[in-house]
């Protein structure tokens, strides 16, 4: 076994799972605040991208692109709760998540309406090949973009600890996830916070689209890549920011590490279901994930 | 006052347990299946039976099928579409190695194979629920239609991974009109939505809503958990991939595995949401609602753009249409979140009580 190959592999896997925590990190932050199963992530990451890069291909300064693109996610968010959330306050898990199926089609429909639905190339300016010294010492190529990328995720993940732990804000986010009623009785406001909720989803998924977007170009196939983000999610659990890391993690790793060694015995394509088969597997012993919340049944 | 059971006594356990208790019920089937085999194929033309009719009732035969095991047992999955294609090459598999089986042998072969792969992909409902459950389900939906892209068995080694269809011959009469394929479907649909509905007034039935409305409890008054819930998965998919096989042999004909995409089981569970979960009629209403949506879109766009003379573009149209559906399923989820069937049910007291409601 060749162990600098190896190496290689599960450090390319290691960045790529990275990519899917970005997706991954705007689910939770949604479900842990309203129970919301929100399938639209992947459209908010495609609209976000798209609106970034459509800004800067008409002459808009970068900054400047990057501000409108958030403000544009703001009034998204405030617009979700106000349309899709409070009508369907007190239903089935299920329908808010039927609901937000039914968004994923407004918002690719209305992103591809406004622009264009051609793919966009993205340049952030980080080029993306391999570090010189890295593979010269060690003879490991690993690309200067995906550290870029590692670097950005776990920059956001330690601001949302923060948010989260420090913030007035961020209190009144985990009480509401904790108790609803709860949080009404001591006098948090529901729907701002969760518009705050969905604003924070949103800017999420801008870093997360800009991210994809320079990766691998901002197309409608960007809105896949949330098909990517749920069994990192289910891995992880649904309510854990750093489930959502750590699933993002393994997922990454041992898919690539699958392609390369076993795929070459059954014809590939093995990246389209094995992070499904490996997350079910892993399911089958801890039923509420790697950080999920235990639930105790009563009758 | 149309719609009224007082009067109708029943005298015998026979007559309180039969499907139809009221009269006006009874009728009204009654009218409406000789509507479907009688009037629909005299007047319909080619068009509606080929391209609108028969894929409805495949699709709500697939509704069906999801229905009994996400409404009735409480199971959510979206692997749906992963059944259906399961059964339609399994189905052509049996026409094409198996010649002198009759045809809807196969096709209830190709449902027990689709049955089979449903309790494999089942079993870790035993241990998983809601959400994660759905996401688990979506392992079945990849790792089937992989399947059958890589292994070359289930395509005859067809390069492309296309399979026609065989033609539909029974006793040596060969279903290749539109009528005939429409009545052909529908014969099997309306057998099998019988068969349902009976299913889920029976032991059965009442065991999956038992599951359904909380797990704990059931296991409690001693419902066996594993084979009810393996059983819900094998009943629901068997169904679905009895769908699968119309969908290929009736509708399609020339079928790709990717026609069975993760978007048909989404579409499949909106007909389920917007129909009414846990309901049979449901299961036709929401079918019918979401595949006659997007031609009755199309319809108004058309005649829109043609009336105000607005040259509007194909990409912008399509584009339309897809915020339009989305909107439509977020607004009909706010206003009407048990679906279709609960506005049948108030229209029925409704009209218990008209034209005199007091």
């Amino acid at each position: 076994m060749n162990w600098q190959f190896f190496l290689e592999v599960l450090a390319g896997g290691l960045l790529a799972g990275v990519m899917y925590s970005l997706v991954a990190l705007g689910f939770v932050l949604i479900y842990k605040a309203s129970g919301v199963f929100n399938f639209a992530q992947g459209a908010m990451v495609f609209l976000a991208a798209l609106t970034f890069v459509s800004l800067l291909e008409r002459g808009v300064q970068f900054w400047l692109a990057l501000v409108i693109t958030l403000a544009v996610m703001v009034v998204l968010g405030v617009a979700i709760e106000r349309v899709v959330l409070r009508p369907l306050v007190n239903q089935p898990q299920i329908t808010l998540f039927m609901a937000t199926i039914g968004l994923t089609y407004v918002l690719e429909g209305l992103s591809q309406l406004v622009w264009d639905s051609q793919p966009h190339g993205l340049e952030l300016g980080i080029p993306d090949e391999p570090m010189m010294w890295l593979s010269e010492t060690a003879n490991i190529n690993i690309s200067q973009f995906d550290l870029f990328a590692a670097l950005v995720a776990g920059t956001l993940v330690a601001v949302l600890a923060v948010f989260f732990q420090k913030t007035r804000i961020g209190r009144a986010l985990r009480a509401v996830a904790d108790d609803h009623q709860g949080a009404l009785a001591v006098g948090i406001p529901l729907r701002q916070i969760w518009a705050i909720v969905w604003t924070v989803a949103g800017f999420v998924a801008l870093v997360a689209g800009l991210m994809w977007g320079a990766r691998n170009g901002v197309q409608y196939a960007l809105t896949f890549i949330a098909l990517k983000a749920l069994p990192v999610l289910i891995l992880g659990g649904f309510e854990s920011v750093a489930g959502a890391i750590v699933g993002g993690l393994i997922i990454g790793a041992s898919e690539k590490l699958a392609e390369v060694y076993i795929g070459p015995f059954v014809g590939g394509g093995l990246e389209s279901w094995f992070p499904y088969v490996l997350a079910l597997l892993f399911l089958l012993v801890r039923p509420e994930g790697l950080f999920g919340e235990k639930h105790i049944e009563r009758v | 006052m149309l719609y009224r059971e007082a009067g109708q006594f029943k005298a015998s356990s026979v007559e309180d347990q039969q499907i139809f208790p009221i009269l006006q019920d009874r009728i009204a089937v009654g009218i409406v299946l000789v509507f479907a085999f009688v009037v629909v194929p005299l007047i319909g033309n080619q068009y509606w039976l080929s391209a609108i009719l028969t894929p409805f009732l495949i699709l709500a035969l697939a509704t069906l099928g999801l229905n009994i095991l996400t409404g009735y047992a409480g199971q959510l999955s979206l692997g749906t579409a992963a059944f259906m294609a399961v059964g339609a090459f399994m189905a052509y598999n049996f026409v094409l190695r198996i010649p002198w089986m009759p045809i809807l042998v196969s096709f209830a072969l190709a449902g027990v194979c689709a049955a089979a792969v449903g309790i494999v992909f089942g079993l870790p409902s035993l241990r998983i629920k809601g959400f994660y459950l759905a996401v688990a389900t979506l392992a079945c939906q990849f790792f089937v239609l992989w399947a059958i892209q890589r292994i070359g068995w289930f395509t005859n080694y067809s390069a492309s991974g296309v399979i026609s269809a065989q033609k539909i011959v029974m006793f040596d009469y060969v279903f290749d009109s539109p009528a005939s394929k429409y009545l052909l479907t529908l014969s099997i649909v309306a057998l099998l939505a019988l068969l349902a509905k009976n299913l889920m007034r029976s032991e059965t039935g009442r065991t999956f809503m038992a599951v359904r409305d909380m797990d704990v409890a059931a296991e409690v008054i001693g419902i066996r958990m594993m084979r009810t819930k393996l059983l819900a998965f094998a009943i629901s998919s068997f169904y679905c991939g009895v769908a699968g096989a119309l969908y290929a042999f009736a509708y399609l004909g020339t079928v790709e595995p990717e026609a069975f995409n993760l978007d048909l089981s989404f579409r499949i569970l909106f007909m389920v949401i917007v129909g009414g979960v846990g309901s049979i009629l449901g299961s036709f209403l929401g079918a019918a609602f979401i595949t006659l949506l997007p031609i009755f879109l199309s319809l108004v766009s058309g005649t829109v753009s043609g009336v105000f003379g607005v040259e509007v573009s194909h990409a912008t149209l399509s584009n339309l249409e897809v915020i339009i559906f989305g909107g439509l399923i977020i607004f009909f989820l706010a206003v009407e979140p048990h679906g279709l069937a609960r506005l049948w049910q108030i229209g029925k007291e409704k009209l218990r009580l008209w034209p005199f409601p007091h």
